[in-house]
């Protein structure tokens, strides 16, 4: 039994079935930081008194990490461009740093979770780190997401390159939809909770 | 389905246009923190800042400026209205009200059990 | 949008798994066959709409009779909940919460999606089986161990939840262990919500046989794709919510907990600063559209079967899938109509309760739509047809009362009374409910080859339809009297309700009748299986592409991929030969009528 337009694309739609799908769960995701976010904003407005992202916050070690996860969004949209010119062995390369890139960021972001246990800043100290915490933690919990579906197609899944290429390229691109978004919620976490 | 090689190049050379226009981005939205203006002029500043960025992620690392597909115009459409609604209608309620809200001073203050509680 | 496809796409599909010998683990419960999935979806979700109803009824012993014991069962329920057999407050509301959440979300959604959704939706479009076959079956064990969590949060010290379905802040933050659980289990559930809306989507845009243009496609694929944006929407800031309260209640933080709150001796040790009414509007930012979710399946089940039933199409088709989608769309803009309390400002209430007497709109337009199909119509009284008719008058009664409920002014009144539960039973029991039953009649032949026993479906019919109006009528009587929801004695101990008491006792006897009428049902369901007179593909005579596969289709579904050439509704059509023409029917043998 055969399930048409998974990776080809249907003329009347203008997609493919994993296109459409990963874009639709990445619009579920926009709502689901969107809560986040007016969460984030509700508590502000109504708080009497709300730290500076600096007081609790290093904007260094942050400012880097932004810049590693940016990097390996474009390590990522390489490794897709290097599936389409057909250069496997660029692929890996450029896909392998687009696994260890994130979990550099992790283990930075680790460091400054350890730093905030502590001094004791944990999420019940105040609702300003209650939502630094949760909003940082769940996009952590994406990114591990992320680092193990990469990994997974930088490595044993990188198998179906040899026997289904224009699947593979469909994952990859997929992937990479996922992960760009991931990026994306970065770039508006970093400047919300750190630099406001 | 691999695409024609010199079209993916000339991406290519997009891609690192982007790249380092983002690198930038991020120096201008740290560097913009530091600025003394107020609090309202200074969260404009970072989402413009970061909406650019994210809109340069969108449009040519994901492609969305090359799709031609119009329920997905539709999806993207109705998911950023809704995503609006989400963000603006809380804080319309917070701020139209029957009766006064009444703060307690300690109102987010640190935990002052925090040593002893854990 | 509206070109057609080429059998061209299909030929150049991926292959699936390959066709081999599957093990019975494979082909019955990790099954990725939409039709396994759906009637595994059917199954449990009946099942616990039965344990949700089982609550209820013990709810109604307290309403009818306070403080005496419950005969037979109270002996089981345990010291911690009944002792004596006496339904202590604690557990009526433990039974309260667990009724809402386990009716909405484990019971009516996962039927009306997930079952019949999944079952029919990929039949209906003349595809092979969903886009995602995997993730279907992953969404079916997310909602099956999302059930496993919300049952087995009954055992757990405390007990399950009991803030209500609606877990309110702080109450909900301070609650017992159970309601732990129930944020785990609706983590589950929303989870699988979301695996299956990408899923149904893909496979309603990408999978349609070609000729299936979008407005050739039968009314009930619309309701579900309408009702799968929604799920997709909504619910991942209840999501976000339920992260948040979990960490309200075991990292001590204060989302949701307001400075200088005091529970029993003292001040909460926690930082404050947070509000209760960001969880209202989280919650109910899904909460809406989810009774629209609802509602909506139930609207196209009802419309393929009027369809059916009259022998003539549907009346303003394209009426129907504006006023749908309009539906979905407004329901986003109008959840604060169930904050009007809260001390909203005027400027607020007023826009929620303009944009909720807008979307009151296109709801009469589908109910008058499927009214006027009736006008005209050979009408056969099948039982899905005494099912889809009882629907339109009672989804009718849960609208019209709607209204006082979306109007600030006398929601003032009504808020948080019997007459609110009167309105949404409405639409949720004889209204959605009973367009489920139709549906189980309807495509029981389609699942299985034999249809239900129709004596038994009759008297399940008459004897629900009396029933269920007795359970729910009284309670606009005693909700405008001011009657309270959630009250464990029904209202005992208030002076305002005295004058209405005695219908308490008058709904119980209601739903304990109704629960009876089910048993003709239950039965019915499982002896018709093997027992049930055998038909071939197409005993109710329709239209629809589902009716063209064997009964029951096989893995695949169709042998070779239909080709679509007509409407939906081709029912008695002037000159045709017989009085329908199937879908999938070639052009040419009769004549075609002009495009819909």
């Amino acid at each position: 039994m055969e399930i048409p337009y998974t990776v080809a694309v249907r003329p009347d739609t203008g997609l493919n079935n994993v296109k459409l799908g990963i874009w639709l769960f990445l619009a579920s995701e926009v709502m689901l930081f969107g809560g986040l976010f007016s969460t984030y904003v509700l508590l502000r407005m109504g708080a009497v008194e709300w730290p500076l992202g600096a007081e609790f916050l290093n904007i260094p070690i942050g400012t880097v990490n932004t810049a590693i996860l940016i990097a390996s969004s474009v390590t990522m949209v390489m490794a897709y461009a290097s599936l389409k010119l057909g250069d496997f062995a660029k692929y890996k390369t450029y896909m392998l740093a687009t696994v260890l890139l994130p979990v550099l960021f992790l283990c930075i972001k680790g460091y400054e979770y350890y730093e905030k246990v502590q001094h004791d800043h944990l999420p019940s100290h105040s609702t300003f780190l209650a939502i630094y915490w949760t909003m940082t933690a769940l996009h952590g919990i994406h990114i591990i997401g992320g680092i193990a579906v990469n990994g997974y197609f930088w490595g044993p899944g990188s198998k179906m390159w040899h026997t289904k290429p224009a699947m593979f390229e469909n994952r990859v691109e997929a992937a990479g939809l996922y992960w760009h978004f991931v990026d994306l919620v970065w770039i508006f976490l970093f400047p919300v909770l750190y630099l406001l | 389905m691999s695409g024609n090689a010199e079209e993916v190049r000339k991406h290519i050379a997009i891609y690192k246009k982007i790249a380092g226009a983002l690198a930038v981005g991020t120096i201008v939205t740290v560097l913009a923190s530091y600025l003394d203006v107020s609090v309202a002029l200074g969260i404009t500043i970072a989402l413009i800042i970061a909406s650019t960025k994210a809109s340069l992620v969108a449009v040519y690392f994901m492609h969305l400026g090359e799709e031609r597909s119009q329920w997905l115009n539709l999806t993207l459409g109705m998911t950023a209205a809704f995503w609006l609604v989400l963000m603006l209608v809380p804080l319309f309620t917070f701020s139209d009200h029957i009766g006064v809200a009444k703060t307690l001073p300690n109102a987010n203050a640190p935990m002052e059990h925090a040593a002893e509680a854990h | 949008m509206d070109n057609v496809t080429t059998a061209e796409g299909i030929a150049h599909a991926e292959h699936g798994h390959e066709a081999h010998e599957l093990s019975f683990l494979q082909t019955y419960v990790f099954s990725q066959d939409h039709k396994v999935i759906g009637i595994q979806y059917a199954i449990t979700a009946l099942l616990f709409l039965l344990f949700g109803f089982t609550l209820m009824m013990l709810m109604r012993w307290n309403l009818a009779f306070p403080g005496r014991p419950i005969p037979v069962i109270g002996n089981f329920l345990g010291m911690a909940n009944a002792p004596g057999g006496i339904m202590l407050p604690e557990f009526y509301n433990q039974l309260g919460a667990m009724h809402g959440t386990i009716m909405v979300f484990l019971g009516v959604v996962p039927l009306a999606v997930g079952g019949f959704g999944n079952y029919v939706l990929p039949l209906q479009i003349g595809a092979p089986d969903m886009a995602f076959p995997r993730l279907n079956m992953a969404s079916y064990w997310s909602f099956f161990l999302g059930g496993v969590v919300m049952i087995a949060s009954f055992f757990v010290p405390g007990g399950a939840a009991n803030s209500g379905w609606t877990s309110y802040a702080p109450l909900s933050v301070i609650a017992l262990e159970g309601q732990t659980w129930w944020l785990i289990g609706m983590m589950f559930l929303i989870t699988s919500s979301l695996l299956g809306s990408v899923n149904f989507i893909v496979t309603t845009l990408q999978l349609r046989a070609p000729g299936m243009s979008f407005m050739r496609l039968p009314f009930f694929v619309w309701a579900q794709l309408v009702t799968s944006f929604l799920l997709l929407l909504a619910f991942p800031p209840l999501e976000a919510a339920g992260v948040l309260q979990l960490m309200d209640r075991v990292a001590d933080t204060s989302f949701f907990m307001p400075s200088g709150l005091v529970v029993g001796d003292g001040p909460l040790e926690i930082s404050g600063g947070g509000s209760p009414l960001l969880w209202q509007h989280l919650f109910w930012f899904l909460a809406h559209p989810e009774v629209y979710v609802l509602i909506l399946p139930a609207l196209g089940i009802v419309g393929e079967i009027v369809a059916n039933n009259t022998r003539k199409p549907l009346w303003g088709y394209r009426v129907l899938v504006y006023s749908v989608i309009f539906l979905g769309f407004m329901s986003f803009i109008v959840w604060a109509h169930h904050m009007f309390l809260t001390g909203m400002g005027t400027t607020i209430s007023t826009f929620f309760q303009t944009t909720t007497m807008i979307i009151s709109i296109p709801s009469v337009v589908i109910l008058s739509a499927l009214f006027l199909s009736l006008y005209g119509g050979s009408i056969r009284y099948t039982v899905p047809m005494l099912f889809a008719l009882a629907f339109l008058p009672m989804f009718g009664i849960g609208g019209l009362t709607g209204l006082p409920l979306g109007l600030t002014a006398p929601d003032i009144h009504l808020h948080d009374t019997y007459y609110v539960i009167g309105h949404f039973h409405y639409v949720v029991a004889p209204g959605t409910i009973f367009a489920l039953f139709a549906g189980i009649y309807y495509w029981f032949p389609k699942a299985t080859g034999r249809l239900m026993n129709d004596l038994l479906g009759r008297i399940h019919f008459w004897g629900s339809i009396v029933a269920i109006n007795c359970v729910f009528m009284p309670m606009f009587i005693t909700g405008l009297a001011g009657m309270n929801r959630r009250l464990y004695d029904g209202g005992m101990q208030y002076a305002h309700v005295q004058g209405v008491m005695e219908w308490n006792a008058f709904m119980s006897y209601g739903a304990w009748a109704l629960g009876f009428f089910q048993i003709f049902f239950i039965f019915n369901f499982f002896w018709s299986i093997r027992h049930g007179k055998k038909v071939g593909n197409n005993p109710w005579q329709s239209t629809t592409l589902e009716w063209q596969a064997p009964s029951p289709p096989p893995h695949g579904n169709f042998s070779t991929p239909p080709e679509v050439h007509r409407g939906p509704y081709e029912y008695s059509v002037p000159g045709a030969s017989s009085d329908f023409s199937m879908q999938g029917e070639a052009p040419g043998a009769d004549p075609e009528p002009a495009k819909v």
